[in-house]
């Protein structure tokens, strides 16, 4: 009996350790949060939002790096968004087993190009499977050799851009497969028997389906793409600049950068101005994710 | 009647009309997908034609022999372990904090919580994963350090215990849903066997579940620390950018990644030895970070192949 009860006792105990083990990171992330809060509140204002850096902690603002990061993220949604839904396009509709045998049923000639093709997605995605795990320097060292000096874009913010698309992509290309592969067949092959082309298919049944789960990986990539600090410091955006980029050519600089160069100041006085650019950066960011579950938990359709 | 022929099962006037466009969009759908492999061709190359020119200069034998790491000073030695040394270090002791938290984080999401309770607690786990790593970084800085300088008062200002701590908790979302994922591939079958044979909920998780999710947890350890390895930021603001061939965790160190960043924010023109240092070490942190990963992806494929 004695046994019994130690016993049932271990198994509370065992089972509030688990939760303990999940609340503990939580409530450091509240920790966190209070403190960026605390520090950053006070020197948040429309003026800190409309100005451009200063030498003086309490002058400075974060214009350009907020208009730096609208720059980068309408690049990385315009050229990461088709590319990477494309590619999970062709990777589940396109190259599949289904789709190798549509194809063969209307000739053995066609055999080739989809045997080509079943060959061309495996690579696809071990490809796609290796570059999620590349850290985001190395795209950075990407775009300071290819972006900024072969193709000369030099270190604008074009340049940034481009990189945090191939970064993000691999993010697209993932939440954008998962969303197509919860279109139910007998959709597709419904339409395939009134006579649809695959790519009729793909552009009015298999997207329109699809685009929810398409839509909350596009949030949560361009989310990431925001806070995205290292990879543009190596390709090289500025920590202090005192313009807004005018176009694709210029010089910029973004917001996390501008709280990383706060942040690495010495005097106080520019560490509160960090928290206050936090606390912007976390806004959007939040935002953005509890955009992206909401939409994940109600628009999401069951079939 | 006429039969079919076997080798064309859809007679030709059923077949359609070429249709150019389609084709069009194939290859351009193709292209698309392409461009992923064009991405890692591009990582490889630019990494390989800058370090094999980097090799051409600097030794291999001092490249992995000397134990100092100073080619931004006049006495320039190029020896890599004290950034491999920092790197691990903060590493081991991220893991450390996020291991044993992630693990029982994953048996309280997939063994006890209800439905309910696990529909807000997993997206507020991953809430960590989503805050940016400049965050964590003034974090570390501004808030951890100061209070373990309290604990322990040989702390330097900048330290690698600080920002490790702070990435532990990045990398614990990563840890806790892989292994959570490992957890509920873990067929229900073992676990009412368990029970049967009169065992309890924990003899039965750490007996049954855990070690038949072994290798998913296994995958999980060895995703995390491939994070850790390629994690920057954090490390740029709290640890000190100070190569040190050290395991003191209260020391300042600099991690492969740190130092790329600051040759980066320096003006060290291309085509200088010093800007190719950055490539020779983005090699060594690639290939560390490839490894881990396909490490990680030969376990989970196992777990996975289980479901």
């Amino acid at each position: 009996m004695q046994r019994k009860r130690s016993s049932r006792v271990g198994e509370t105990i065992f089972k509030y350790v688990c939760l303990a083990s999940v609340i503990i990171p939580l409530s450091l992330l509240v920790l966190l949060f209070g403190n960026v809060l605390m520090d950053g509140l006070g020197r948040l204002s429309w003026q800190f939002i409309t100005s451009y850096p200063a030498r003086h902690a309490s002058e400075a603002g974060i214009l350009p790096g907020l208009v730096g990061s609208v720059y980068l993220i309408l690049i990385v949604g315009l050229v990461a968004l088709p590319v990477g839904v494309g590619a999970a396009i062709f990777l589940e509709e396109y190259a599949t087993t289904d789709a190798a045998r549509a194809q063969y049923a209307k000739g053995p000639k066609r055999w080739f190009g989809l045997l080509w093709n079943r060959w061309l997605a495996n690579l696809i995605e071990v490809n796609v499977a290796n570059l999620a795990g590349v850290p985001s320097v190395i795209y950075g060292l990407l775009g300071l050799e290819i972006f900024v000096r072969v193709v000369g874009l030099g270190r604008s913010v074009l340049a940034g851009g481009l990189t945090l698309a191939l970064l993000v992509l691999p993010i697209i290309i993932i939440a954008s497969r998962e969303a197509i592969r919860t279109v139910p067949r007998h959709l597709r092959e419904a339409a395939y028997g009134l006579g649809a082309t695959r790519w009729q298919v793909v552009r009015e049944v298999v997207l329109p389906s699809a685009f929810p789960g398409i839509l909350t990986g596009a949030i949560l990539a361009i989310s990431r793409a925001i806070g995205e600090t290292a990879p543009i410091i190596v390709i090289g955006a500025l920590t202090y600049i005192t313009f807004v980029p005018e176009c694709l050519s210029s010089e910029f600089t973004a917001l996390p950068i501008q709280i990383f160069n706060w942040v690495s100041r010495p005097q106080p006085d520019f560490a509160i101005n960090a928290a206050a650019g936090i606390i912007v950066l976390l806004c959007t960011v939040m935002m953005l994710n509890a955009l992206a579950v909401l939409l994940r938990n109600h628009l999401q359709r069951r079939y | 009647m006429a039969t079919e022929r076997p080798t064309d099962p859809i007679p030709s006037i059923l077949r359609g009309r070429p249709r150019p466009g389609e084709a069009a969009i194939e290859v351009l759908l193709r292209l698309c997908g392409v461009l992923s492999i064009f991405t890692t061709i591009g990582i490889l190359y630019v990494l390989l034609s800058q370090t094999v020119q980097f090799f051409s200069e600097v030794p291999l034998r001092d490249f992995f022999l000397d134990t100092q790491w100073t080619p931004l000073f006049a006495d320039k030695h190029f020896g890599i372990w004290p950034l491999v040394s920092g790197t691990l270090l903060v590493s081991a002791i991220a893991l450390m904090v996020a291991l044993p938290l992630g693990i029982l984080a994953a048996v309280y999401l997939s063994e006890y919580a209800t439905p309910r309770v696990r529909g807000v607690l997993k997206p507020a786990v991953e809430v960590l994963a989503g805050v940016p790593t400049v965050v964590y970084g003034y974090f570390a800085l501004i808030t951890v350090t100061p209070l373990l300088q309290k604990l322990i008062p040989s702390l330097s200002g900048f330290n690698a215990l600080s920002p490790g701590i702070v990435m532990g908790i990045m990398i614990l979302p990563t840890i806790a849903s892989v292994t959570e994922d490992a957890l509920r591939a873990v067929p229900s079958q073992l676990r009412e066997a368990s029970y049967g044979l009169g065992a309890s909920k924990v003899p039965t998780i750490l007996q049954v579940v855990l070690p038949s999710a072994f290798s998913g947890i296994a995958a999980a350890i060895i995703l995390g620390l491939s994070r850790a390895i390629g994690e920057t930021m954090i490390v740029v603001i709290a640890a000190g950018q100070q190569p040190n061939l050290t395991f003191d965790p209260r020391e300042s160190i600099a991690t492969m990644t740190t130092y790329i960043v600051q040759v980066s924010m320096g003006d060290t023109p291309t085509g200088t030895l010093e800007y190719r240092t950055i490539f020779a070490v983005g090699m060594t942190l690639f290939v560390m970070t490839f490894v881990t990963n396909m490490i990680s992806q030969r376990l989970a494929r196992r777990f996975r192949g289980l479901e």
